[in-house]
């Protein structure tokens, strides 16, 4: 069982009087600030409340896996990290996420602007009905992140080689997205997501619709990417959490359960429940 | 994670772990058997059976093998996590230490087969046979810490091989003793020392057996200073 004494609260809980239940307890890396800090954090849609209370971190160059059972919350909190929920009437969150400190849920803050920082993959490739280049320079252009033509050009094809995809459609930029196969089009929405330039990527069973071929090089993007972004990825494969994650955080009915090492939570998890899940028992 | 486990949702995989334990149950059965006759035909120079402990290995080994099979089949097919990965893993560890005490048991009968017709002595022989009585207790506790996830009871073998290793001290230094005594002693002594050095590399093994069966119910290791007996435990 983590124990939370052994570490430095945050100083922005210093004033609360709730405590977090120890499983739910950050583990913060020493010295190293948190990209993402998530508090209290309660989701209701109509009224119902999905999530409860969930505190955790997303450390830099961290894969952080979020999984559980369909239902368990992990996608509504992934939508919250860059606001996704606000696009559902009957949603309302509660609680405080942070990203590098700033509240993302404040007033003051531009939602176009925080999705083009914590950019966002879905479980269906969905490229837009345009060519590929323009899949690609349209988030670029309409943030106004280049100066003239060359560099966007530029941008995107470097974001298309970060993407692995690049060799694939060299020649038929002008192509339409929508012609790619699945995983090339997973690539082409991943290549999309980063070339804004994003600090943190959250990926929502970014394999599930993919053959084994291309979800291996989608897991071996993940790893490259790892180097300069956070990455929080939605899965329900075990094994993938495994492979790609080096900390998972395991959901059950709306509460975080359980989060620690990737390794310990599949060889050693400390909660019976994330035993019964990941084994394949009964719960 | 002390509780008793839930069943899993598919029903085979729970069938195949139980095999699993099952044939562990079934290997041990027959390298305890083997230790005893092992013994069995050395006090009473049976070579009879000596030769069947030494033909019987080979069903030993067989078992150790089908373990293997079955545990990486599971590895590969059931991509097993937590506390079934450690309980397949263990079996492996298991299996090879069984696979162990049964080549120590062959290497006494074998032994057996090389020593002269004439009975020894009861007090040069009793010595080991007491040790031989003592490693099987251990092997015996040691397999039922497998069935029976009791992290307390794996402690007390790991800690009660220290007795096994006291025990072959004392039998070395009385072997010697009785060697200077009448040099007549050389030869039986001599292969009594090497079946006690067997029997004493047997309780190892049983207490590998107990450290696996630890790894399985807490996922850690024993602490290396309670391996050498040197702390407390209740």
């Amino acid at each position: 069982m983590l124990d939370v004494n052994t570490f430095p609260a945050p100083e922005r809980l210093a004033g609360l009087s709730k405590v977090p239940c120890a499983s739910a307890a950050p583990v913060p890396e020493t010295g190293v600030k948190p990209k993402i800090s998530a508090r209290d954090v309660c989701v209701f849609y109509s009224g119902k409340q999905a999530l409860f209370d969930v505190d955790l971190d997303v450390m830099p160059n961290e894969v952080l896996s979020l999984i559980g059972p369909s239902g368990c919350g992990k996608s509504s909190l992934l939508r919250c990290f860059n606001r996704m929920n606000d696009t559902i009437d009957v949603c309302a969150v509660t609680g405080t996420i942070t990203l590098d400190g700033q509240d993302i849920y404040d007033r003051s803050i531009d939602v176009v602007e925080l999705r083009a920082r914590v950019g966002m993959v879905f479980q269906k490739p969905n490229p837009f009905p345009k060519s590929i280049f323009e899949n690609v320079a349209y988030g670029p252009r309409i943030h106004g992140m280049t100066k003239d033509k060359q560099e966007l050009e530029e941008l995107v094809v470097a974001s298309l080689k970060r993407a692995g995809l690049f060799d694939e459609v060299a020649n038929r930029l002008e192509d339409s997205g929508t012609s790619l196969s699945g995983g090339q089009q997973q690539r082409l929405c991943i290549a999309r997501a980063i070339a804004t330039q994003p600090e943190i990527l959250l990926m929502d069973e970014p394999a599930s619709a993919l053959d084994p071929i291309a979800t291996s090089i989608i897991e071996e993007l993940i790893d490259e990417l790892r180097e300069n972004y956070a990455i929080v990825i939605v899965t329900h494969s075990m094994q993938q959490a495994a492979r790609v994650s080096q900390k998972t955080a395991f959901f059950h009915m709306g509460k975080l359960i359980e989060k620690g090492d990737t390794e310990q939570i599949f060889t050693n998890p400390v909660d019976s429940k994330t035993q019964d899940y990941i084994t394949g028992r009964i719960g | 994670m002390s509780q008793t486990p839930s069943p899993h949702i598919v029903q085979s995989y729970e069938d195949e772990l139980a095999e699993l334990v099952r044939l562990i149950s079934e290997m041990g059965g027959m390298v305890e058997l083997a230790i005893i006759n092992s013994t069995m035909a050395l006090v009473r120079v049976d070579h009879d059976l000596a030769r069947k402990v030494a033909g019987d290995d080979k069903k030993v080994d067989d078992l150790q093998r089908l373990i293997d099979e079955k545990a990486v089949s599971m590895i590969a097919r059931r991509q097993p996590m937590a506390a079934d990965l450690r309980r397949i893993v263990a079996s492996i560890h298991v299996a090879t230490d069984l696979e162990r005490i049964g080549d120590m048991a062959k290497n006494i009968s074998r032994r057996t087969l090389r020593m002269s017709d004439k009975r020894m002595a009861a007090q040069l022989y009793s010595g080991v046979k007491h040790m031989s009585e003592m490693v099987l207790s251990q092997i015996n506790k040691a397999l039922d810490t497998v069935t029976s996830n009791d992290v307390e009871a794996c402690v007390r073998v790991v800690r009660a091989d220290d007795e096994v290793d006291a025990l072959y001290m004392s039998l070395f230094r009385e072997f010697l003793t009785y060697m200077m005594e009448d040099p007549r002693n050389i030869t039986d002594c001599t292969h009594l020392l090497f079946c006690a050095k067997n029997l004493e590399r047997a309780g190892d093994h049983a207490t590998n057996i107990a450290e696996a069966a630890y790894y399985v119910e807490t996922g850690g290791n024993l602490p290396s200073d309670l391996e050498a007996g040197i702390i407390e435990v209740s």
